[in-house]
Parts: structure tokens; sequence; C-alpha cells
């Protein structure tokens, strides 16, 4: 706060908790962007079967627990000591949540990762290409639903919601092949696994990104929309006239 | 460490410690009282505190009704010598004893403001800041001129008087009032500040401006804020003091005090169950 | 129920009305003696107010008309000699009351104010005779004033130690937290604020040596002649009528009344003054 006490007729005055929170939003962002760009090296390690970078990957999830740890107590901080109401509240709430979300996120980078370290010491060249498309898939998703957090925007989070689907249908998909291609050359079962592991943590990191949308939805709309508890309550505002 | 700390929140604590020791607090101790005890005649208001407080921070003192915390803050400045109260222990201000001091000195390098805003009435909005100036036998007016000034722009009233300073001090509002006072106050450049509930007698707008204010002040003024509001302890401060039937029951940093207190009385207090 | 409950009701108007109505002729009848010596007066010497009655001197015996400038100034004189010489002792020891309540000399010094207050004004005035007129072997208005000054000290003393006490308790701790010493504090912050309230006590003071006979027929005597040496007899308004009144001429008799009747103005134009002064007072101010 300024010299000036006073506010313009009807203009909030500025908080220093207000600060408090800016730059919580800056922690979760750049959070956000050491996942982003974790994910993105775990793909392209199994892509270019890049132990090095598996290893990169595998270095950098500890500076997001420890960012994780960082936001949890900020998180503590600000509703222990400035009881917040309202838009600051349900952003805390979310910017905790988006946390945790995002440290898990970079833990399945990590399992990815080893899949490719795995990959590479068997030098093995197939890579079913559902697998590539997934994780472009994924990899949009994820940085969608961050810039959707960023942005506040409930639009962008939306279409992360409707994508998930089709990250399901793939990871069916690459189990069924994974059962075919294991009966027809049981020698590269390890492969096989492998290539398991990496759809199913590609289908874990799309499911993050679903939630950390969900809570930008609850953020900026205050609509609780997990599970798709959406359609029940509309059904049962209609029944109360309150829509 | 941390990771230990975090888990541990999530625990219910239910410790109880036996003797209190004061923390280690590690920055310049401005303030630090021993064995303070103080009496109103025979009744005793305050039972040996002992405690510290750091320079250049911001240290809230809260508690039930009648707990001691005015008390105490009128024993750092002897204002409570001048309610008719007596006090023994022994109370340092940067390391000497208080009562070496003339009381009068004392009190411009300790600095107070009321529950009550209380502006002269007899003087302008002016001359109530540069009454502890004036009276005290400074002269050059472009001395006083610029002190005042600097005052009120640190007290965030400057842009609402700057054109009415001649304005009687009790026109303003109840917040603008306040906010005078403690320009008052902070015209006699003291090194502390303390406050008696300052912002219990007005509204929220008024009050979320003077809590702003503590929080600019602090940067360079040693705050000592007895609240009855522990929300407000904990917005402001960095430690906080839990006063209960005149003795010093938890005193630590205020994160602590707010999610993990040592000790369940203060517990109970904060989380409303009494008081 | 509805027949009892109205009945009662009935009989708690009835008696509410008896007692408002006593109050209301208890307050005529208090009133009554003040409109009789208004209109009295008023009727009597109504006949010689005049613009002579205010500026010209008395005429000699024998003479009708004539005036009591003298008296009118004689009085200012005498009232702004007592001034000067009874209201700074009063205030300073008001305000030493005030400070310090509890101390033993205080309220020796309390209790002595209220007995001289009930000290009779021609006593005071034998007093002035003893300790001015004899020395100075000489009726003067200096002993009239020290009269007049000796009556104001109760009831200013008493006045400003009330107004003092009346400041709030917050002005005088926020002036000490300042690191104002206690006794600039009384004299530059605490004092100014109760001023007003001093003011009427001392105009109260005023008023009610304006009116005293007794102690200047010892001190000032009273002075036929136009005069404004404080050192010999000084004509007042209150030794004319004396004077006038008891005198065997008619004309005279009137003009006693007339003055009667301008000291009654008078008096009652510094009540209605002081009432217009403290309608202001601070502590209504507070927002």
């Amino acid at each position: 706060m300024s010299q000036d006490g006073s506010d313009k007729k009807g203009q909030p005055m500025e908080r220093h908790f207000q600060k408090e929170i800016e730059s919580l939003k800056t922690s979760l962002i750049k959070m956000g962007s050491l996942v982003e760009e974790n994910f993105r090296l775990s793909v392209q390690a199994v892509q270019e079967l890049n132990i090095a970078w598996a290893q990169k990957v595998i270095d950098t999830d500890e500076r997001v627990d420890a960012m994780e740890i960082e936001i949890d107590n900020a998180v503590i901080d600000l509703l222990a000591l400035q009881q917040p109401v309202a838009r600051d509240l349900r952003f805390i709430i979310a910017a905790q949540k988006i946390n945790n979300d995002m440290e898990r996120i970079s833990d399945h980078a990590v399992n990815i990762a080893q899949a490719a370290i795995t990959l590479a010491k068997l030098s093995t060249s197939d890579l079913f290409n559902e697998i590539p498309q997934m994780m472009n898939i994924a990899r949009q998703m994820l940085k969608d639903a961050v810039d959707s957090f960023i942005l506040l925007d409930a639009h962008a989070a939306k279409t992360v919601l409707e994508t998930d689907d089709r990250i399901d249908e793939f990871n069916r998909t690459v189990s069924r092949r994974v059962i075919q291609y294991v009966k027809e050359n049981p020698e590269l079962i390890e492969c096989g696994l492998e290539f398991s592991r990496i759809s199913r943590n590609i289908e874990r990191v799309a499911d993050l990104s679903t939630n950390i949308a969900e809570e930008v939805i609850f953020l900026t709309q205050a609509r609780i929309v997990k599970h798709h508890a959406d359609d029940k309550v509309d059904a049962n505002k209609e029944k109360l006239h309150l829509n | 460490m941390q990771e230990n700390i975090t888990k541990e929140i999530f625990m219910t604590t239910n410790v109880q410690v036996p003797a209190f020791v004061p923390p280690m607090i590690e920055n310049v101790h401005k303030i630090e009282t021993k064995n303070l005890n103080a009496f109103f005649g025979k009744t005793q208001a305050l039972k040996t505190i002992s405690l510290s407080i750091a320079q250049n921070k911001a240290t809230a003192i809260i508690g039930p009704s009648g707990c001691g915390k005015s008390t105490f803050l009128r024993c750092l400045n002897r204002m409570h010598e001048v309610a008719g109260g007596t006090m023994n222990g022994t109370i340092l201000l940067d390391g000497k004893n208080i009562l070496d001091y003339d009381p009068v000195n004392l009190r411009r390098r300790v600095g107070m403001v009321f529950q009550k805003p209380n502006p002269f009435p007899t003087m302008s909005i002016f001359d109530n800041v540069a009454a502890g100036l004036r009276l005290n036998g400074v002269r050059e007016k472009n001395h006083i001129a610029e002190t005042v000034e600097r005052s009120l722009q640190q007290a965030a009233l400057w842009n609402e008087v700057k054109d009415s300073l001649g304005k009687s001090g009790i026109s303003l509002s109840g917040g603008q009032q306040q906010r005078l006072c403690i320009a008052r106050a902070l015209a006699v450049s003291p090194e502390v500040l303390l406050m008696d509930e300052p912002a219990s007698a007005l509204d929220p707008i008024s009050t979320a401006k003077i809590e702003e204010l503590v929080y600019e002040l602090k940067k360079n003024y040693t705050i000592i804020i007895v609240t009855h509001n522990m929300q407000q302890a904990a917005r402001v401060s960095d430690y906080t003091a839990f006063f209960y039937m005149g003795e010093l029951i938890e005193y630590d940093v205020t994160k602590k005090i707010f999610t993990m207190p040592s000790n369940k009385q203060t517990e109970d207090y904060v989380t409303g169950r009494f008081g | 129920m509805n027949e009892f409950s109205s009945k009662i009701f009935y009989w708690r108007k009835a008696k509410s009305t008896l007692m408002t109505s006593l109050s209301l002729l208890s307050v005529i009848v208090a009133v009554v003696p003040l409109f009789l010596i208004f209109f009295y007066t008023l009727l009597q010497g109504v006949s010689a107010i005049n613009i002579d009655f205010f500026v010209q001197m008395p005429k000699p015996v024998g003479e009708t008309g004539g005036g009591m400038a003298n008296a009118l100034v004689g009085t200012g004189i005498l009232l702004g000699l007592g001034s000067i010489i009874g209201l700074p002792i009063s205030i300073m020891a008001g305000i030493y009351l005030a400070e310090n309540e509890n101390a033993a000399f205080a309220k020796i010094v309390r209790f002595l104010t209220d007995v001289l207050s009930g000290i009779p004004s021609i006593v005071v005035g034998v007093v002035a005779y003893m300790l001015v007129v004899i020395p100075m072997k000489q009726f003067s208005a200096i002993a009239g004033g020290v009269a007049l000054g000796i009556l104001m000290i109760p009831t200013a003393t008493r006045t400003t130690e009330e107004m003092i006490k009346l400041v709030p308790n917050v002005f005088r701790e926020g002036a000490l937290a300042l690191g104002i010493p206690r006794w600039k504090a009384t004299l530059r912050i605490i004092l100014p604020t109760a001023l007003k309230g001093i003011t009427t006590g001392v105009l109260l003071a005023i008023a009610r040596a304006a009116g005293e006979t007794a102690p200047l027929i010892f001190t000032a005597l009273g002075n036929r002649f136009w005069s404004t040496d404080i050192a010999h007899p000084m004509a007042s308004l209150t030794v004319f009528i004396f004077d006038y009144a008891k005198a065997p001429f008619d004309d005279w008799n009137r003009q006693a009344w007339g003055a009667a009747f301008v000291l009654i103005v008078l008096i009652f134009i510094v009540n209605i003054s002081f009432r217009f002064i403290t309608r202001d007072r601070y502590a209504g101010k507070h927002n």
C-alpha cells in the first residue's frame, strides 16, 4: 500500500496477502512448466531411446518434489494466517490439489523414463505406433490443462475433459496388442511389459491432467464437476426450478 | 525435515509443555522483560512475564479480556504508573533498564496508539501531528512541516488531508482519526510503537487499512500490538504471545501458534473453544 | 380480563396526569419570584430609565434627573480589579486540585475553599477593610477589588477543577504517551480543552461578585463624582442602589429601582451568554 490509504471510489484496496497469493500462483506456474518439460523429455527419451535424457528426467523429479513441499507450506500459511474466503479460498484449495497432481505427473514421467532406459538396454526398435500418438495427445492435454490454469480459462479446461476418453481407448488397444505381441514373440516379453507400462503411465498423466482441468473449472465457476456429478446436479436443480 | 513438519501438521497435537521456555529468536532483542510483575494495589495483573521482543518485527499479544495484555503494554512505556499501578522486575530497552530512563524520554522512544482515537480536540490536523515536536521544544517551521508531511504519509493519511491541514482534528472519520493519532505518534520518531487494540473501535475497511499500515510500518519500527481479534494477530504479526490470567502461556512465531501450538490452552483459545 | 385491565389503565393514566400537573405547578411556583422581581423592578424603575440615566453623573441633592454613569463605570473597574486579583489564583488552584486529587494538601485546600464560599460577604468586606483600607488610610477601589477577588475564589476554583477533571483521560494519556512532560501536557493540552468550561466558571464568579453590596461599603465606599482613580473611593451600581433606595427623595428612589432593573438585566445577559458558550462543548463531538 502506498502513501495513499484512500481508495478511489469502489476500487478494492490491495492487501499484502494478495501478493502472497500472486506468488503462490507464480510458483505453481513454474512448477507446471517444469512438469510439462519433464514429461516431454520422458516421451522423447522413449522415442529416441536416449538414456541420458531419461536420467535427466529422473533427476529433475527431485526438484519437482521440493517445489511441492514449498507450495504445500505456502498453502498452509495462507489458510492459517489469512482466513481467505470466496475466490481466494477456491484458488488456494485448487492450488493445493493441482500441486499434488503435478507432482504425481512428474512421478509418472519418471516411470516412463525408467521404461525408456530398459528399452534402450534391450535395443529394441519396435514401438507400437499407438504409443507416440498417445504421447502427443497426453502432452497436449497436459499443456492445455496448465494453460487453462494460467489463464483461468474454463473452456480450455473443458476440452481437456473431453479428450480423456481417447486416451483411455488407446490404452485398451495397447493392452490388447501387447498380449498379441507376446504370444507371437515370447522372447520379447520384457519389451511387451515395458510398452504396457509406458501406456499405463501415459494414461495416468492424462487422468491427472483431467483432474487439473476439473480444479480449474471449480475455481472459475465455483462448480464441482468431478465424477460427472454435473448431470445429477442439473437434474436436481431442474426439479427445484433453480436453473 | 520440511516433509516431517508438513506431515505432522495433520496430526492432532495434544502436547502439554510443562515449563515454558521462550523460543530462540534470531533477531536483535529490542525489548526484554524478565520476571515482570504488575499490580493494581493488591491485585496482581501480571505474573513473572519474561519475553523478548524482536526489533523491526510485529509482535502480537492475544488473550481473553482481563488477561493483562494491555497492562503489559503500559508497563513498557511506564504508563502503568501513571494510572496508579506498580510493577517490579526488569524491563530492558536496547539492553538498558527503562527504570533508569526519564519516563518522558522513554516515551519519546516508545510511542503509543490507543484503542479509542484521541486527537486533541482544540488542535487542527497539522497541530495535532506537530504537537509532540512543538511541545518538546522544536521550533523550526520547515523541519516541523516536513516531519508532519512525512508522518502523515507514513500513516497513509497524507493524500486525504493534505489540502485541509487546518481543519479540526476531530472533524475526521473514526478511521482517519486513528491514522492521525498514528501519524502523531510517528512524528516524534520513536523506535517502538505500542498499539493497544488500535482497530477495535473501527469499521472493517478502516481496520483493514490499519492492518496494512502495521505491515508497512514494521519495516522501520518495532511494533507490539495488543488485539482481542486473533485473526488480526494472525494476519499482521511475525510473533505472537498468548496471555491468560496475567501469565504468559506461549510465545512463538505466529505461524506456529496458529498451526501447531505447543500448549493445549493456546490451542483451545485460538480454535475458539474459550475466551 | 379486558375490563379489568382497562380500569387499571385509566387509573394509571390519572395518576400520571396528577403527578405531571403537580410538577408543573411546582415549576411555576419556583419561577414566579423571578418574574415578580423582574416585572416589579421594571414597573417601578422604568420611568427613570433614559439615555441620561446611563451617561450622566448624579445630580446634587434637590435636583431631579441625572444618571449613574459613574456607578456603571465603577462597577466595571471594580470587577476588573477583582478579576485580576482573584482569577489567576483561582485558576491555578483549580489546576492544582484537578491534577492532585488524592494528595492530603489538596484535600485541605478543597475543604478550605468550600468554607470560604460559605463566609458572609460582609465579613469578607471587613477583612479587606483591615487589610487594605487601614494601611492605606483610605477607602479605595483597590480594597474593593480585593474584597471582590476573594469572593470570586471559591466559585472559580471549584469550577476550574471540575472542568479540568471533565476532560476525558484519553487526552491526558495521549499527551503523556508522546513524551510530553506532565506540566506541559496540563497547560498546553488539557487547559485549552477545558477552556470553555473554565470560562463559564469565571463568568459565574464575576456575576456573583457583581451583585455584592456589603463588602463594597467597607472598601470602595462609593463616590458621587466621576472618578477612575483606583486609590480612592469608587462608585458602584450596588452601592448606588443602596444609597438611593434609602434616601427620602422620590426621584432618587425611582432611580434606585431603575438601577436595580439594569443590574438584573446585566446579570441576566451574563447568564444567557454562558449558556450560549457552553452549548458547543467538545464532549459531544466525537464521531
